[in-house]
């Protein structure tokens, strides 16, 4: 219990991991938040990467976090513009309102 | 060894708390704080763990950028007022049985990995960027990060340049009905059109019909 492992961290990605995905079924009000969950999954992906890293002694994984990093903040730059854009188009931003595609 | 153990479960139940916070909370602004919180309690956890330059970066990265700009967003369309509700309404209540089943099972699947996960070194060979132990975390991933990893470094560069460019047409807008100033247009001005020379009679002055 008090020896802290590789499993303790992989347990801790994999809760945070749930949770984001928790996140992006039950919101259905907002899609920022849906963004945010995105970004929770994207963390838990990182915890594992840096643990088998610092556990295995291979610095590939830290150096594919950094990458990981780089993907996450374009991606939520390129979310929240087009967030921006739809909202100025259609005036909300609720998940159960966006239904253009339907036809 | 102890201490790291009261670190570690410190740094992950807020974590975890502030996760479940994030899809849980009413209010779009607390969310936004509560994945601040998060990110710093997680950065702490890769500080703590030996990886100290990803938990500076993702301090930098996620709490004074990409955490600043979900929060410039939510200001910026005033949704603040929009309650986030989970367990409201009656289109809502179908997706909340199968968003738990499925976030459950992925839970379990992950946790029996880990459960029955066995590092077998003879399969991989590592030692081609292993940790140098006697250099700092910094120093070490400099090393590997600009030879052996540079062009996928420069990659992602271009892939935030192409991030950036993209984010500024998206939101572009052009105002139509504002004056601007025009360099060019008063640049290639000329003297004919500017300035008139007119024989001023004596005791009649000048008169601008336009």
């Amino acid at each position: 219990m008090t020896e802290i492992g590789l499993g303790h961290y992989l347990t801790l990605g994999a809760v945070i991991f749930s949770i984001g995905i928790i996140g992006i079924f039950l919101n259905r009000k907002n899609i920022i938040v849906i963004l945010m969950s995105i970004e929770l999954i994207l963390l838990a992906v990182n915890i594992n990467l840096v643990a088998f890293s610092i556990y295995l002694g291979d610095l590939a994984g830290q150096v594919f976090t950094l990458f990981i990093l780089t993907v996450a903040a374009a991606e939520a730059a390129i979310g929240l513009a087009i967030i921006v854009v739809y909202f100025r188009n259609s005036g909300t931003i609720r998940v159960e309102e966006i239904d253009k595609l339907k036809g | 060894m102890i201490a790291h153990a009261i670190f570690f479960y410190t740094f992950s139940i807020i974590a975890v708390v502030s996760a479940i916070m994030v899809t849980a909370s009413k209010n779009t602004v607390h969310s936004v704080f509560f994945l601040i919180l998060d990110f710093i309690s997680i950065s702490c956890l890769f500080i703590m763990i030996g990886a100290e330059f990803l938990g500076m970066i993702m301090l930098i990265v996620y709490v004074g950028a990409v955490a600043v700009l979900f929060l410039f967003v939510v200001m910026m369309l005033n949704v603040a007022q929009q309650k986030n509700q989970w367990f409201a309404g009656e289109v809502t209540s179908k997706h909340i049985p199968v968003g738990l089943i499925i976030s459950t099972l992925i839970f379990f699947e992950i946790i029996i990995v880990i459960g029955g996960w066995k590092y077998k070194p003879e399969i991989f060979d590592i030692n081609n960027s292993l940790a140098n132990t006697s250099v700092s975390n910094t120093h070490s991933l400099g090393q590997v990060l600009y030879t052996d990893y540079i062009h996928v470094f420069q990659i992602s560069g271009m892939i935030l340049l192409v991030a950036m460019v993209g984010a500024i047409v998206l939101t572009f807008r052009q105002r139509s009905g504002v004056k601007k100033q025009s360099y060019i247009k008063q640049i290639s001005r000329e003297r004919a059109e500017g300035v008139e020379v007119l024989e001023v009679q004596s005791n009649k002055g000048v008169k601008i019909d336009d």
